[in-house]
């Protein structure tokens, strides 16, 4: 199949996977969005403005590391990150908050709002709205804001109203929900920046758009570097919008395996875990027909994951599609293994990664072990830990 | 097949001279016999149709007040096929009864199978608000198969052309979304609501029902001569949440309709 094929949603879908379920209110909303995003995005004065915000605000390109003692330790694969953990704010979530800034800013909308899980995608919407002088409110679940309380404050501090959603399992989904309502009751005036590769269509293919920049940056150092690709490209996958980052540029490529990790929490069998992929089924959740944790009534199902960025009952529809395609293999790695993956990451190569990374880090060990020397893995770091300092111990 | 002459959802909610007056519940709330109680006496409080509500987990187009009703339910043990039982145990009571519920739970449940369900139940129609026109397929045509209205959503953001899109693909009624949000009561109805209906009444032969904030006896005076029928949900809703019924606010809403 062709890239072409494989990545532009028809009719909004991707496959059967995608779609627009969402009151009429927000229908014309979402029309408007998808017109300004296809223009924006055939406009060179527009691609010319992003490319540098990324090179001055975001710092692109990142680099490609070479994590050379973590590679001895998984018994010699060769292990490289892209580091997204060094865009300004901590994580991949800049590069999608400041291509739809700049969107917002063309559609003339002042008000911003936005969901956050990890608050990394809130820190990111807050320090665009600073950067461009918007209006900014950030919905979180409490249970988040305790566990990220660094990142709240970080969000007040730029500005941002913070408003607390103590619905449901007052996390990400919840946060999302009450961000949607909002939507649905100013979208005169406000522009919604979803902070991952779900939604309604357009946003799974905008979100997609505006971070497939790591893997087009990566695929070419990794080449430049080795004169080949990698034999398997890991990431984790809350909605899944740092895999869909790296993983389009390798997507016709292969002989490149692709490998999306998700969070299994305190184990798939004990149902407390957020992986969509590994442990759902298709439905609808927040706009789009994709995998989703529901029990057998069609309601929504809690999770759970140490990883508030990853602790989220459904994921982006292309990801629903690549997995149904076979293209892309999904896996799930538990709180406990990605927490030692974290430690590990942290002694062994003075990085210390985010806990959602951290789940992508120990699959990567998994596949180091049967790949052995001679194998090569290039694992999307896709943020730093500083925000975990409260989830994780001294040890 | 929908008959020549309207469905009986078209001819209970037309107005003639009048305001219809429909009544929303949420099935399960606060708990399945209550609510069966509440609807049976609604039903003769002299409304024109009951929407009964079937809960879910994440339901966008709603406000607080429903949203809490949804979650007593769940937390109840409402299911989908439990909803259908307050249906048919309330619409035998000769009220025209339309499901309103979000699309995952049918999909979860089967839409054919959900559409024979409620056809056996009595139901007159469904509504689905997250569910534009765009994405109906194939679940209307079961529901359209199964002799249930499909009543599609207009609001304030709808442009005309889209506008005479939606009420081609309603049967029963129009649903006019009278505020830009979601539901629950408000003070004031916004300026431009008669305006909107009068553009949708002049592209569908359908009864158009305003739905979305209306509470009170003044917003009744204000949609007369403009809308057929109005949609009270949240100030009923909270009536129940409070341990009542609500036929009393229906009895003083419906004095502002004639
Ligand atoms: C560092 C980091 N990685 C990954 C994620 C998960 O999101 P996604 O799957 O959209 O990349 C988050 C979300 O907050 C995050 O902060």
């Amino acid at each position: 199949m062709s890239r072409a094929a494989l990545t532009h949603p028809v009719d909004g879908r991707f496959g059967a996977f995608g779609g627009q379920y969402v009151p009429e209110t927000l229908m014309s909303a979402l029309h408007e969005l998808e017109d300004m995003w296809h223009e924006a995005k055939a406009d060179p004065q527009f691609q010319l403005e992003l490319a540098g915000h990324r090179r001055a605000f975001i710092g692109r390109p990142t680099p490609l590391y070479a994590a050379t003692r973590l590679s001895e330790h998984f018994g010699g694969t060769r292990i490289h990150f892209k580091r997204e953990d060094l865009c300004h704010t901590g994580a991949h979530k800049l590069n999608n908050a400041v291509g739809q800034a700049l969107l917002a800013l063309r559609m003339g909308k002042k008000r911003i709002i936005a969901e956050t899980g990890a608050g990394q995608h809130g820190v990111a919407a807050a320090t665009v709205c600073a950067r461009f002088g918007l209006d900014c409110t950030v919905y979180m679940g409490t249970e988040d804001m305790r566990r990220q309380s660094m990142n709240v404050r970080r969000m007040k501090l730029l500005g941002a109203q913070v408003v607390e959603v103590t619905s449901g399992s007052k996390t990400l989904k919840d946060a999302t929900t009450e961000a949607i309502r909002d939507w649905v009751t100013n979208v005169r005036t406000t522009h919604y920046i979803i902070g991952s590769a779900v939604g309604p269509h357009p946003y799974p293919e905008m979100v997609r758009d505006l971070q497939r920049v790591i893997g087009d940056e990566a695929r070419e150092q990794y080449l430049s570097l080795d004169g080949k690709l990698p034999d398997v490209v890991v990431a984790c996958v809350g909605g899944g919008s740092n895999a869909i980052g790296i993983f389009t540029a390798f997507i016709d490529d292969r002989d490149v395996a692709l490998v999306g990790v998700e969070a299994a929490g305190k184990g798939i069998k004990t149902g407390e875990h957020a992986a969509s992929l590994v442990g759902g089924r298709p439905g609808v959740l927040h706009g789009s027909y994709s995998y989703v944790l529901q029990n057998g009534d069609g309601q929504i199902l809690p999770t759970h994951s140490i990883s508030a960025g990853l602790d989220y009952p459904g994921v982006g529809p292309e990801h629903a599609f690549l997995r149904d395609i076979e293209r892309v293999e999904y896996v799930a790695v538990t709180d406990k293994d990605a927490l030692a993956a974290f430690k590990l990451c942290t002694r062994l190569e003075g990085i210390m990664p985010a806990l959602e990374p951290a789940h992508a880090i120990h699959h990567a060990g998994v596949i180091a072990r049967e790949l052995g020397p001679g194998g090569s893995i290039l694992v999307c770091l896709s943020g730093r830990g500083d925000k975990d300092m409260d989830s994780v111990d001294g040890g | 097949m929908v008959a020549k002459a309207g469905t009986r959802l078209e001819s209970a909610l037309r107005a003639r001279g009048d305001l219809k007056l429909v009544a929303y519940m949420m099935a399960g709330h606060p708990t399945a016999k209550r609510s069966i109680d509440v609807g049976k006496r609604l039903a003769g409080s002299g409304i024109a149709a009951l929407e009964i509500g079937i809960p879910h987990s994440d339901p966008l187009a709603d406000g607080p007040v429903i949203q809490r009703a949804g979650q007593v339910a769940l937390e109840h043990g409402m299911t989908v096929s439990g909803a259908l039982d307050v249906a048919k145990a309330v619409g035998a009571e000769g009220v025209p009864v339309v499901l309103m519920t979000y699309i995952n739970p049918v999909l979860s449940y089967d839409p054919r199978k959900f559409s024979a369900e409620a056809a056996q139940a009595g139901v007159a129609g469904v509504i689905v608000p997250d569910l534009p026109i765009e994405e109906a397929e194939p679940v209307t045509g079961w529901l359209r198969s199964a002799a249930l209205d499909t009543i599609f959503m207009v609001a304030p953001t709808t442009p005309p052309d889209r506008i005479t899109a939606v009420c081609s693909h309603s049967s029963g009624f129009v649903y006019c979304v009278t505020v830009t949000g979601i539901t629950g009561a408000r003070k004031e109805l916004p300026e431009g609501m008669p305006a909107l209906l009068k553009e949708v009444k002049k592209r569908t032969s359908l009864p158009v029902a305003a739905g979305f904030g209306i509470s009170r006896q003044e917003h009744m005076k204000a949609l007369r001569g403009h809308a057929d029928a109005a949609v009270v949900g949240s100030a009923i809703v909270d009536e129940i949440e409070r341990g009542g019924d609500g036929v009393a606010l229906v009895r003083e809403l419906l004095k502002a309709c004639r």
